[in-house]
């Protein structure tokens, strides 16, 4: 692959806002390159989307339960975990869904805006689902860390204002 | 009491950075482009070694030069990084920082009035140490038309028969500079011709942008005169751990050691036993900061030269050195005002010797963030006081 369009990624991967002209700048290249890269990217799926990681509860707005299901599932013939991973994807409040090695097939996350919203998904929509052998619902208490950034860190900076 | 404090001494001034760490000390919103230390804090897995080995019971003296582990681990790093050869058992002492390194090499080595060269601009230290060891100092200016790099020929201009050592810093705290294979051997030739001995302080070794470092001491024939220095705290961010190490024929190391053990016994065993782990598993953590780093030396070097300092492109550490004689400012005039107007603080380059006046150093080892803001900032100080400093001449 490109050589600057991994560049680009790398400096883009924790930071989608920095502006174009920064970008261009970090990364020796011009607007109009960085621009069009970004483009081709976002054409080609290789940027997927951009989101916003944001602490719900600190804004005061946690009306959110998520859960996280391990699901057992039956394979099927010829296209294995996909088709039914891919349908389970379909449903807006699952937020992510991971093909796992070990006790369960599909790692499901959901998010709800109640834990009776979620037990009705499971039960209703999830569980009954064919070829779905079994699920266990776990409800998340807490977030510490997420996508590699830790919730309400300190992140001072310790050093002295000027040092040799 | 000064009556009791040494002449030497009493006479030797503060640091030049040290009225800017004051001024700016106090004083809020600062961004700070100022700090010689990473922005990064260290490591993780190593932090974690250094915690678990004091839930271990490590807390006790090690042997003088150091823990075995750590300097057999020294001894593999330099052989699978620099390509030397040095005996864990006798040819590597482990420090309290580079910084001891420097000190220990210079007091075992210099006879009252020998004399050390050394090239600046420079870090602060080598000039204090080398006259408390008792040289005498000669420095020999280095200038941004050769990407401040050290020329045979002005080196073999400051040579004397009282020459002794030779202090050399690549890649180099202020300018960034780095010395390529072909230059440096340039430099052994006039080494080996005059007999010196070299002491190669190569602390940002890895922090090498393009192309791969190499050590003073792999040179042919070099090993045998050159005190090798380098320590954790610029590659794995490791600077409040304080250590460091140094690699040196055995006579001269055993000499350091001496001096070593009756000042500071050992290096504090939990650095020494965090600095084993950033050897074996630390190097992918170097990768990850030397990417960043790289990144953002684009951002600054452009945005200086945007800004209306020009500032030649340096090849290591985390600096960048651009020059303000545009702006008809002294260095420390010009870091003083930006410091109070801007909220900017940055380190004049006469701090690190004469020759750097005209310039000041700026590290880039601070967030994106921050240097995109410190950079616009000081794009509008460069302007508004060249508005003034045209104004001035049109009055006169």
């Amino acid at each position: 692959m490109d050589d600057r369009k991994i560049k680009l990624l790398q400096a883009l991967e924790y930071n989608h806002r920095i502006s174009v002209s920064t970008l261009a700048t970090m990364l020796n290249l011009t607007e109009k390159e960085v621009n069009d890269l970004i483009k081709e990217m976002e054409d080609v799926k290789i940027i997927q989307g951009y989101v916003t990681l944001i602490d719900w509860e600190k804004a005061g707005h946690n009306n959110n339960v998520t859960a996280l299901i391990d699901v057992k599932i039956t394979p099927q013939r010829d296209v294995g975990f996909d088709v039914i991973a891919e349908r389970i994807c379909r449903f807006p409040e699952v937020t992510s869904v991971y093909l796992m090695s070990g006790g369960y097939d599909l790692s499901v996350m959901v998010e709800g805006t109640s834990l009776k919203q979620v037990a009705f998904f499971v039960s209703e929509k999830l569980a009954i689902m064919e070829n779905v052998q079994s699920t266990a619902t776990h409800f998340v208490l807490k977030k510490y860390k997420q996508n590699g950034i830790v919730f309400n860190d300190d992140k001072k900076d310790h050093r002295l204002v000027i040092t040799p | 009491m000064t009556r009791f404090v040494n002449k030497k001494i009493a006479q030797m001034p503060y640091s030049g950075i040290r009225k800017f760490f004051d001024l700016a000390g106090g004083m809020k919103g600062v961004i700070s482009l100022g700090v010689g230390e990473p922005d990064f804090i260290t490591p993780w897995h190593i932090c974690e070694a250094g915690i678990y080995s004091l839930e271990k019971g490590y807390t006790n003296y090690t042997s003088n030069c150091g823990l075995e582990e750590l300097r057999r681990e020294i001894s593999r790093y330099l052989l699978r990084r620099y390509g030397l050869h040095y005996d864990y058992v006798n040819e590597i002492v482990v420090t309290v920082g580079a910084s001891e390194a420097i000190d220990i090499a210079l007091r075992c080595v210099l006879e009252p009035g020998d004399e050390v060269i050394i090239p600046e601009p420079c870090f602060v230290s080598y000039k204090p140490c080398a006259a408390m060891a008792g040289g005498v100092v000669k420095t020999i200016a280095t200038r941004e038309s050769d990407s401040f790099k050290l020329r045979p020929e002005d080196l073999e201009k400051a040579i004397t028969p009282r020459s002794k050592v030779l202090l050399l810093c690549y890649p180099n705290n202020p300018t960034g500079a780095v010395m390529t294979e072909k230059e440096l051997q340039s430099i052994a030739e006039v080494a080996a011709k005059y007999d010196l001995l070299v002491i190669a302080d190569e602390i940002y070794s890895e922090l090498t942008y393009e192309g791969e470092h190499v050590s003073f001491a792999s040179l042919p024939g070099m090993k045998e005169r050159t005190v090798l220095i380098n320590g954790f705290s610029k590659s794995f961010a490791m600077t409040g751990w304080r250590i460091g190490y140094a690699a040196a024929p055995a006579e001269i190391a055993a000499a350091m050691l001496k001096i070593h053990q009756y000042t500071v016994m050992c290096a504090p065993i939990m650095g020494q036993m965090a600095a084993i782990e950033a050897l074996k598993n630390g190097e992918g953590e170097i990768k990850k900061m030397v990417l960043l780093y790289n990144q953002r030396r684009s951002l600054i070097v452009n945005g200086l030269n945007r800004a209306g300092l020009p500032c030649f492109e340096p090849k290591g550490a985390f600096y960048a050195f651009p020059s303000i004689k545009a702006t008809g400012m002294s260095s420390q005039e010009f870091c003083e005002k930006l410091l109070k107007e801007e909220k900017v603080a940055v380190v004049p380059g006469d701090a690190f010797g004469e020759c750097g006046e005209g310039y000041i150093r700026c590290s880039y080892a601070a967030s994106t963030e921050q240097i995109v803001e410190a950079l616009s900032r000081i794009e509008k100080f460069v302007e508004r006081h060249a508005k003034r400093q045209r104004a001035v001449y049109a009055v006169r």
